[in-house]
């Protein structure tokens, strides 16, 4: 497949890891959180790790926009398809996290609750337009890269004078995560989490450019390479980060130059601005309340928000305490740290987000990676 | 020729209309149905008896049944129908275990509402893939439900085959050292319904591989009388099939990336929609094992066939009490190969 299979190549794949296996000091030990779920996922389902040298450490990071959702805003999205009678639009792999008491969509649906799988904000608009008797929510999550289509959709439904449909927006800002984990005690003082690097998001900087990393690399003095989501992408990011780390530099670097620029999609980003401000604050799993980081619509175009529209009552919300998502997320424990992987929470029964998500860090150990972990299959079985 | 010519929508009867609640009365709207669809189109000397059951003849030999619902959406794909993924996915169940399949059944339940000339259609096309493949449909059954309670068609398909001497073919017979063998590409069916569903125009039209495979499974077994296990990679794909056969064989499997043939274009329609080749199903693909020696013969007699030119040998059986079935990957990894959580495409088939 012309496009893919060149960032696949054994060959190169060979030569980079070459390069790497001379370039990383033996007497060093380098640990790259990827932020992204994406390159947490090509790394396992590719086989990554085989190819990188025992002090080459991945810490995955938070960017799985399922994961990250606290349970609140999922409880409040199956009282809105449960409560609210409303048709709920949702992207597949929301659809089986469960929420408070595991209570999941698909539980919702299955108890007569109207949720739609949708591929993207205009199946949404069209089941609206197809169903003018009923009202239409779009459940809005993702980082900068999902957030442009939900804009287009605000702005499609408000120039067609659409009456039935809103959209409950739960989009995230990737800048102020990363910032948030820099500045936790377990990064900073405690030195739990050892991060020499990012392996900086590949679609989200096609949105928002490389520029807005900049900061985290001067302030923090940490490198950032903006990597592909191909693996031949993640290895040559890794030895770029080696690079700047052998070589004490904490600069942005961009790998993923067929794709990403300096300053972003200009259009984007107006397009954005436009529809949404910033919320002041926004509880994120595993992050906690994390300051100016997620979006919220404008009060131009507040017809097209459900958390106006509706009256989302106060829940109690509760997540299963042993769950480690939380602390997989920021970086602080492994998969393979929780008592419940693998033997009570397993991608066919998840407990917890990271676990449902085909970007979580638990489900990618889980179904590509279980084998490197024979005491743990013994234990499930 | 494939079961799908286009010349077979045509509707060729005075049939009008739509279904509606008479015709699965018992009345005489049913017995014109039953006449004018069913028994005009699948006319064959068993159903030619017109009694509730049909009369089969004497058969020397183990029998092999095997039933199989269908309940795909849309009704009719890019390659194919309702009316012929029943007969085809039917007489690959029985065709798995190394049987002749000999008669088929059909039942279909009907929603009230929907068009004769389409359910004509599906006959049609049922009737051309059961002659095709040389087994008749020698009984059947209809039934009627209220608009709303059903989507168009659901047929239910029962085939009966006879096994011959000395042929044992099961999923548990897989042993450590085998050598794990594919018909052809992966992910053509499950493709070809998903972009048909959600009207996903690709520059090449993907064409799902429904077929029946007894042919092919009578000349394998012909040149490899030994095949230890034959399954075909429906729902769950290649994926499923593997992990099935390892538990139910409690052993390990090593398969190769590179080796597993799917199209470029359903690799790219795959890459696009997040979906992995080896999760999507298959209708017309076997996957077969047998010991290693007798592999290299094995591949020749499949890529002799017409149905498996593109057959391959993809990897070997280890043993693994663990029952994992890993791949080694394009880039020079490993990872685990693991059934689908959840469900990736709902009513594939």
């Amino acid at each position: 497949m012309k496009y893919v299979d060149e960032y696949r190549d054994q060959e190169l794949a060979k030569t980079i890891a070459g390069a790497i296996a001379i370039e990383a000091d033996p007497e060093k030990s380098y640990h790259f959180m990827e932020f992204c779920g994406g390159h947490t996922h090509a790394i396992f389902r590719h086989g990554v790790q085989d190819l990188m040298p025992q002090n080459v450490h991945f810490v995955h990071g938070p960017g799985c926009p399922v994961c990250v959702l606290p349970i609140s805003r999922l409880d409040d999205a199956v009282e809105l398809a449960e409560r609210h009678g409303v048709i709920l639009c949702t992207y597949g792999d929301m659809m089986r996290v469960p929420g408070t008491k595991q209570r999941s969509l698909i539980r919702a649906k299955a108890d007569g609750a109207d949720v739609r799988m949708v591929y993207s904000t205009l199946d949404a608009l069209k089941i609206a337009r197809e169903n003018p008797e009923r009202q239409v929510v779009f459940f809005a999550i993702g980082f900068e890269t999902t957030t442009p289509p939900t804009a287009v959709a605000i702005k499609t439904a408000q120039a067609e004078g659409f009456k039935n449909f809103s959209v409950f927006c739960n989009h995230v800002l990737t800048p102020a995560a990363i910032s948030h984990i820099l500045e936790s005690p377990e990064v900073r003082e405690l030195g739990i989490v050892k991060i020499d690097g990012f392996l900086g998001p590949s679609h989200v900087s096609s949105v928002i450019g490389s520029q807005p990393y900049e900061f985290f690399a001067e302030e923090f003095q940490k490198p950032v390479v903006i990597a592909g989501f191909e693996p031949l992408d993640v290895m040559q990011s890794i030895l770029m980060l080696i690079r700047q780390v052998n070589e004490d530099r904490h600069e942005v670097e961009n790998e993923y130059t067929r794709v990403v620029t300096e300053e972003g999609n200009l259009k984007a980003q107006a397009l954005v601005s436009e529809v949404f401000e910033l919320r002041k604050t926004f509880d994120w799993r595993g992050l906690g309340t994390v300051p100016y980081s997620a979006l919220r619509i404008r009060d131009a175009y507040a017809d097209f928000d459900a958390e106006k529209r509706f009256e989302l009552s106060v829940k109690a919300s509760r997540q299963v305490k042993s769950c480690e998502c939380p602390s997989i997320l920021r970086g602080v424990k492994k998969p393979t740290d929780c008592k419940l992987f693998g033997t009570v929470c397993t991608p066919q029964n998840p407990i917890g987000s990271c676990m449902v998500s085909s970007e979580g860090a638990c489900a990618a150990y889980w179904t590509y990676g279980r084998f490197r972990e024979p005491k743990l299959l013994e234990a499930a079985e | 020729m494939s079961a799908n010519d286009p010349s077979l929508a045509v509707t060729t009867s005075s049939v009008r209309g739509a279904v509606d609640m008479t015709h699965g009365a018992g009345g005489r709207a049913m017995a014109e149905l039953i006449r004018d669809i069913f028994q005009r189109h699948l006319a064959n000397e068993f159903l030619a008896q017109a009694n509730d059951a049909a009369l089969l003849g004497t058969v020397c030999g183990r029998l092999v049944m095997a039933t199989d619902a269908h309940v795909i959406s849309p009704l009719f794909f890019p390659g194919g129908d309702i009316g012929a993924l029943a007969v085809h996915g039917t007489i690959n169940d029985v065709a798995m275990m190394g049987a002749r399949p000999l008669w088929l059944s059909a039942s279909f339940i009907l929603e009230e509402g929907f068009p004769l000339a389409e359910l004509e259609r599906i006959v049609v096309s049922m009737a051309f893939a059961a002659r095709e493949a040389g087994v008749p449909v020698v009984t059947g059954d209809t039934k009627v439900v209220e608009k709303g309670k059903g989507d168009g068609v659901f047929i239910s398909a029962t085939a009966v085959g006879v096994l011959a001497d000395g042929t044992d073919i099961s999923g548990s017979n897989a042993r450590p050292g085998d050598a794990i063998l594919v018909s052809g590409t992966m992910g053509d069916h499950g493709v070809a319904i998903l972009s048909k569903r959600e009207h996903l125009d690709f520059e090449t039209e993907i064409i799902s591989d429904s077929q029946a495979l007894h042919d092919l499974v009578a000349a394998m077994l012909g040149s490899v009388p030994g095949i230890r296990v034959l399954r075909d990679p429906t729902r769950g794909g290649l994926s499923a099939t593997l992990n099935e056969i390892a538990q139910q064989s409690k052993v390990g499997m090593v398969i190769r990336e590179a080796a597993v043939p799917v199209k470029p274009e359903v690799a790219a329609a795959c890459e696009l929609l997040g979906l992995d080749p080896l999760n999507v199903a298959n209708e017309g693909k076997l996957i077969a094992i047998c010991v290693a020696q007798d592999a290299k013969t094995l591949l020749a007699e499949i890529r002799a066939h017409p149905m498996g030119r593109d057959a391959a040998i993809i990897g070997e059986v280890v043993t693994d009490q663990h029952a994992l079935v890993r791949m080694k990957t394009r880039l020079g990894g490993m990872r685990v190969v693991d059934w689908i959580a959840g469900e990736q495409l709902p009513r594939i088939c």
